[in-house]
């Protein structure tokens, strides 16, 4: 086996007496797609929180890209192709959303320092910001500021966001959360398209999307994760149908 | 993809163009003054009070770059007006009489405190970051008071107005004048510049979302530090103006009330819009010096005696003036402006 582009090792958080994640391990492939699923309150939010440099963890290691980041600020894991989403909607909501999507390309771009010149108005940025928000459908939309968009659209910027950072992992914890059909299809249709490219570890509680995008899936319960195979194996896992799927309809 | 991009860099929004005319408006007003003034009969009196309006406008303007832009309510920035201050008249009283000697001295030391209190303040947040702003703007009062041999709580008088490379041409009110409102115009322009520039846009964007800008890879601290100090040489360089203007530096340019004043001018004017600062520097300093006589003036309908006590306590009416213009003009005096055109 290869080495893995993600690797936690016995990482722990707790609050207090409460173990919110509990001693998990967890290896993801480069260029795999790598669901989490679990019930609510599982902790699957605190872990992307933990591999992202939100919150700190009280043990354990997070390897990326062969090198320990358990310690690094989300900055610095960014700077290293470490990108994620927000369960809840964090933009800009002031600025439009191409500019909410240029500023992403900007901190990439390494100089922000500069006092002169109109940012809003530099090609260099505008450009690969648009193709990200073409990426997820919002091209029309790039001139609305963000915080007038509709829920979809702003859990579709949130990805077009996610994307500008150039990102070799991309954690989206629960892109289709609260959007409708329609556009939860297309933001299906857009991760299907990425995951040729990028490294992807979704937290989804749509089981559909969940079954037919992952190659791997890994059961939260608890903070512990106690499956982690391919989509056909989970569904049939017993322990993971106890768990967690009896209790809803299988797909 | 590339080519929608290219054709949707569209000019910036007809609001904000029509919003221009408001500082065109401002630094011709503040041109033609002095020709005014010479009509006026009391041209002396007119110049130096709109002399301090300028170098008010400069540090209130100062201030809004880092409250309008970055949120950050520095209830100490009177202390940069204080560096500023003593720097011209510190290096005056040894000699060093030159602006430009003191000016870069005034500027780097303003740099230097702004670095260093900033470095820690911008560790806190909220309440905590004004109350270690104000400590800091504090403890710069007691080191001046403390300052013996520099006139301690009473201050130093200056000799003279400062030298511009050998000439004593400031002593001239008009040319003092219009070096003012050079260094308003140019604090002004790259105050403006910064704003819409890469820099700017991650000051601003911290601003609405700092975890956000954290999780693209920014490092919020850098950019409000460095806001932090270029706001501070600006204020800096309000307290050099501020010296010449007055003649005198004293303990008194950095009190923690005038920091206050300065937060007021700013939200008076209207947040984040840096010629709203100078409109309230404005504001505040015309309405400090005529209230009085608008008081007298508009309470003809009482007895003599009332006027004059009214007159007398003009404050009492000053306070809860400006609190209700910030209570119920959203935006201050240029949201006042802005609403015509936008609804
Ligand atoms: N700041 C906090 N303090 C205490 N408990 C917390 C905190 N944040 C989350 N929790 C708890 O941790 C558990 C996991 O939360 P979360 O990671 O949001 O779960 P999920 O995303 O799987 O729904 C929940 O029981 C939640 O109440
Ligand atoms: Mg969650």
């Amino acid at each position: 086996m290869t080495e893995p582009l993600l690797e936690l090792r016995n990482l722990r958080k707790n609050y207090g007496a409460l173990v919110v994640t509990d001693d998990v391990s967890l290896s993801v492939q480069q260029g795999e797609l790598h669901a989490i699923i679990g019930p609510n309150g599982a902790g699957k939010t605190t872990l992307i929180h933990q591999i992202s440099g939100m919150l700190p963890s009280n043990s354990g290691q997070i390897l990326f890209a062969g090198e320990d980041v358990t310690y690094l600020s989300m900055p610095q894991r960014v700077d290293r192709g470490l990108a994620r989403s927000f369960q809840i909607t964090s933009i800009l909501p002031g600025f439009s959303a191409l500019e909410n999507v240029a500023l992403a390309v900007q901190a990439r771009s390494g100089s922000s320092f500069q006092l002169f010149g109109n940012a809003s108005q530099e090609k260099d940025l505008n450009a690969p910001a648009m193709e990200c928000l073409g990426e997820v459908g919002l091209g029309a939309r790039a001139h609305v500021p963000a915080g007038l968009l509709s829920h979809g659209e702003k859990r579709q910027l949130e990805l077009a966001i996610g994307l500008a950072t150039a990102p070799k992992l991309l954690l989206l914890d629960e892109p289709l959360a609260g959007t409708g059909h329609d556009e939860s299809q297309r933001v299906v249709e857009t991760l299907r398209r990425l995951k040729n490219r990028l490294t992807i570890v979704l937290i989804e509680h749509d089981m559909e999307a969940v079954f037919s995008l992952a190659d791997c899936v890994s059961v939260l319960v608890y903070g512990r994760v106690i499956a982690t195979d391919t989509p056909e194996r989970i569904r049939a896992n017993p322990d993971v149908r106890a768990a967690y799927l009896g209790e809803e309809e299988m797909v | 993809m590339t080519q929608i991009a290219e054709t949707q860099s569209a000019p910036t929004p007809s609001l904000s163009t029509r919003l221009e005319i408001i500082p065109v408006v401002l630094f011709a007003a503040f041109a033609a003054a002095p020709l005014l003034a010479s009509f006026s009969g009391a041209e002396g009196y007119v110049l130096s009070l709109l002399t301090r309006v300028m170098i008010f406008g400069i540090a209130a303007m100062a201030l809004d770059l880092i409250l309008g832009y970055g949120a950050l309510v520095s209830f100490g920035h009177a202390a940069f007006l204080g560096l500023g201050g003593y720097a011209v008249g510190i290096l005056a009283s040894h000699g060093f009489e030159d602006v430009l000697i003191q000016v870069p001295v005034a500027l780097l030391a303003s740099a230097a405190f702004a670095f260093v209190t900033g470095a820690i303040s911008l560790r806190t947040k909220g309440v905590y970051f004004i109350m270690i702003t104000l400590a800091f703007g504090q403890m710069l009062y007691f080191l001046a008071t403390s300052l013996a041999a520099y006139g301690g709580d009473d201050g130093m008088t200056l000799a003279s107005r400062s030298l511009v490379a050998g000439s004593d041409l400031l002593e001239n009110d008009f040319i003092f004048y219009w070096g003012c409102l050079l260094c308003l115009f140019g604090t002004y322009a790259l105050s403006r510049s910064i704003v819409a520039s890469r820099f700017g846009r991650v000051l601003r964007g911290t601003r609405e979302n700092a975890v956000r800008m954290e999780a693209i890879g920014f490092r919020p601290f850098r950019f409000q530090l460095a806001a932090y100090v270029i706001s501070g040489m600006m204020a800096g360089l309000a307290g050099c103006l501020l010296a010449n203007q007055a003649e005198f530096v004293s303990p008194a340019f950095m009190t923690w009330q005038r920091s206050g004043e300065l937060i007021f001018m700013v939200v008076l004017g209207g947040l984040g819009s840096l010629h709203g600062a100078i409109i309230g520097a404005a504001a505040f300093l015309l309405l400090e010096e005529f209230l009085p006589e608008i008081l007298h003036a508009v309470s003809f309908f009482l007895s003599e005696e009332t006027r004059a006590h009214l007159a007398e306590n003009w404050k009492m009416v000053f306070g809860p003036l400006l609190i209700l213009i910030v209570l119920f003009v959203r935006g201050g005096i240029m949201g006042l402006l802005r609403r015509p055109h936008h609804d």
